[in-house]
């Protein structure tokens, strides 16, 4: 099965809406890419349209919050991470307000339409803010149950999704979740791949591959960004002979950065990062993108054998 | 209460807390003290006794340098001792430069410009949405209306008919660099405002009667957002920091604090 994060996210802030009038839906002209439509015309006294202007965006969340008002703003991931990026830490992390700051389109999701709709940075922007938390879902049931979550907390966080259609992870929803701790998706004592977003699939495949090898490898999901689960991180320095990030970010500032940094200072091991370049990417859809660097599961399958 | 002489006060206070500190941001804090007096004397909803009232009206100080202003009135208001603003600026103090909400009265920490307006506007939509009858009020400079940003919320004002929503402009004339006029014009001011669809009242901005009747007529101005262009200025009620561009945020020495404390001591003396 699969199913794209947006639609998950959709009808999950239609049925929250319904429930509680203090659920606002903000969008930035991109109801149509975040799959609002529908929301917007079912739930019209909960729902904002503040045209292409993103920093508008934030800002006003940040005034529906501190009025006690549960805002979700929910714009394609390249502009909210950079365009907005100072209301982000301004009004909604460092006035503390209440915002979920929903990233559409993530990462290469936009494919061939170059760098300025690329959010290869967001990690490293978003999380370098105080207060302010990130969280890369897998598949579209890791989704809901981060949403379930979020949905009641008093605190905001930054939430990147994709465009695409993303297979589940969790076969038959079997998922055990629990909040700010990464879910072990296989596990395994050679070698372990922390992934997060759309590559915890890739990795879970390349994973199997390696298995039918003889490997036995760990794969963790971890959808918490920050706050990072350090003790998952540091669990598998020690228990696995080595660590293979993958993230469809830059290479600095990510997720391979977070755990290199985390295993230098408490459990020194090997930590070899699969990124997206330093660079603006090669045209093509994510699929041809992730190829190309090394972020299929063939791509990850390669890169662990080298490491074990 | 005389709210002219309650200005004078303040503006005292403000003096002291700079010179004492060693830092502020004197010019603008003496220009839109008036404002502040009529806002937070006469015309808000606001007290130390209403910190979580959901229906206690909304301010915004988007032109966060002039957090001195806001810090003597909330003081003088008894939202915090006042003998706590000696920390103003000093190791540990949450007294920053600049607005911090974690000090009673203050609603978002503000600081770099054009941020208010938007916020206000989230705060405006929010009271229409759960029919609360508050009123939302943001203070922005002239030089900060060189921000986009305010021109996206101003957008936005306009789009929701937002006549919960009074802004004021500082139009003291001057910013950091020069008048603003040199460093990115700014006239006119009322046409721009007037051209995003805004109810647009030009004052004299250090007038206080003219100020307090501006903010009634917002309030009975329906169908759109109001903004209130204030021409001040800079430095006001000391005549040596007026209308001089170097004097945005000099700090005044011990002798010179005291000649404007004794110029603003003879201009209460003659109300």
């Amino acid at each position: 099965m699969s199913k794209a994060i947006k639609k998950v996210m959709a009808e999950f802030l239609d049925e929250e809406a319904k429930k509680n009038k203090d659920i606002v839906v903000l969008c930035s002209d991109s109801r149509g890419s975040g799959g609002l439509g529908d929301y917007a015309q079912a739930h019209s006294d909960q729902f904002v349209e503040v045209g292409i202007a993103e920093q508008n965006l934030v800002g006003i969340s940040a005034g529906l919050a501190s009025a006690g008002k549960r805002p979700f703003a929910v714009s394609p991931a390249s502009f909210l991470s950079t365009r907005s990026m100072e209301q982000a830490k301004v009004d909604v992390a460092y006035s503390h307000n209440n915002v979920k700051l929903i990233g559409i389109s993530g990462g290469v999701s936009y494919g061939a339409l170059g760098m300025t709709h690329h959010s290869a940075t967001d990690i490293a922007t978003m999380g370098s803010i105080p207060g302010l938390r990130i969280y890369f879902p897998s598949d579209q049931y890791l989704t809901k149950a981060l949403m379930k979550e979020l949905v009641q907390d008093d605190n905001p966080a930054y939430i990147r999704i994709g465009r695409n259609a993303v297979e589940d992870v969790y076969d038959d929803g079997k998922l055990d979740f629990s909040m700010d701790k990464a879910v072990t998706v296989k596990d395994g004592g050679d070698l372990t791949i922390i992934a997060c977003g759309e590559m915890v699939y890739e990795a879970k495949k390349a994973a199997e591959k390696l298995e039918a090898e003889g490997k036995s490898i760990r794969v963790l999901d971890m959808y918490c960004l920050k706050p990072l689960d350090k003790e998952a991180v540091l669990k598998a320095a020690h228990e696995t002979k080595g660590i293979l990030t993958v993230e469809e970010h830059c290479p600095y500032g990510g997720l391979g950065a977070m755990v290199a940094q985390l295993t230098a200072a408490d459990k020194p091991v090997m930590v070899h990062s699969l990124t997206l370049p330093d660079a603006p990417v090669v045209t093509g859809e994510s699929a041809d993108i992730f190829h190309y660097y090394g972020l299929d599961a063939d791509g990850i399958a390669m890169a662990a054998r080298e490491m074990l | 209460m005389d709210l002219q002489a309650k200005a004078i006060d303040i503006r005292k206070d403000i003096v002291t807390m700079i010179q004492r500190a060693g830092t502020g941001h004197i010019g603008g804090d003496l220009s839109v003290t008036d404002i502040l007096v009529d806002l937070y004397y006469k015309q808000m909803n606001i007290s130390p006794e209403q910190l979580d009232d959901p229906d206690r009206d909304r301010f915004v100080l988007s032109k966060g340098h002039c957090v001195e202003a806001l810090y003597a009135i909330l003081a003088d208001k008894g939202f915090f001792p006042k003998d706590e603003l000696v920390t103003y600026a000093k190791y540990q103090s949450k007294f920053i430069g600049h607005p911090n909400n974690k000090i009673p009265g203050i609603e978002v920490n503000s600081g770099s410009l054009g941020h208010g307006l938007s916020v206000g506007v989230g705060m405006a939509l929010a009271a229409r949405m759960e029919k609360r009858p508050y009123r939302t009020y943001v203070v922005m400079g002239d030089g900060e209306c060189d921000e986009g940003s305010v021109w996206e919320a101003a957008m936005a004002g306009y789009q929701y008919k937002l006549d919960n929503l009074t802004a004021f402009v500082d139009r003291n004339r001057l910013q950091i660099s020069g008048t603003t006029e040199q460093v990115m014009a700014q006239d006119s001011a009322e046409e721009r405002w007037a051209a995003f669809g805004w109810n647009v009242i030009s004052i004299s901005g250090n007038d206080m009667q003219a100020i307090d009747d501006a903010v009634d007529l917002a309030k009975h101005t329906k169908g759109k957002p109001t903004v209130i262009i204030a021409n001040t200025t800079k430095g006001k009620g000391v005549s040596f920091i007026e209308n001089q561009v170097a004097w945005h945020h000099k700090v005044p020495t011990a002798a010179q604090a005291e000649a404007a404390i004794a110029e603003l001591n003879e201009r209460k003396a003659v109300l």
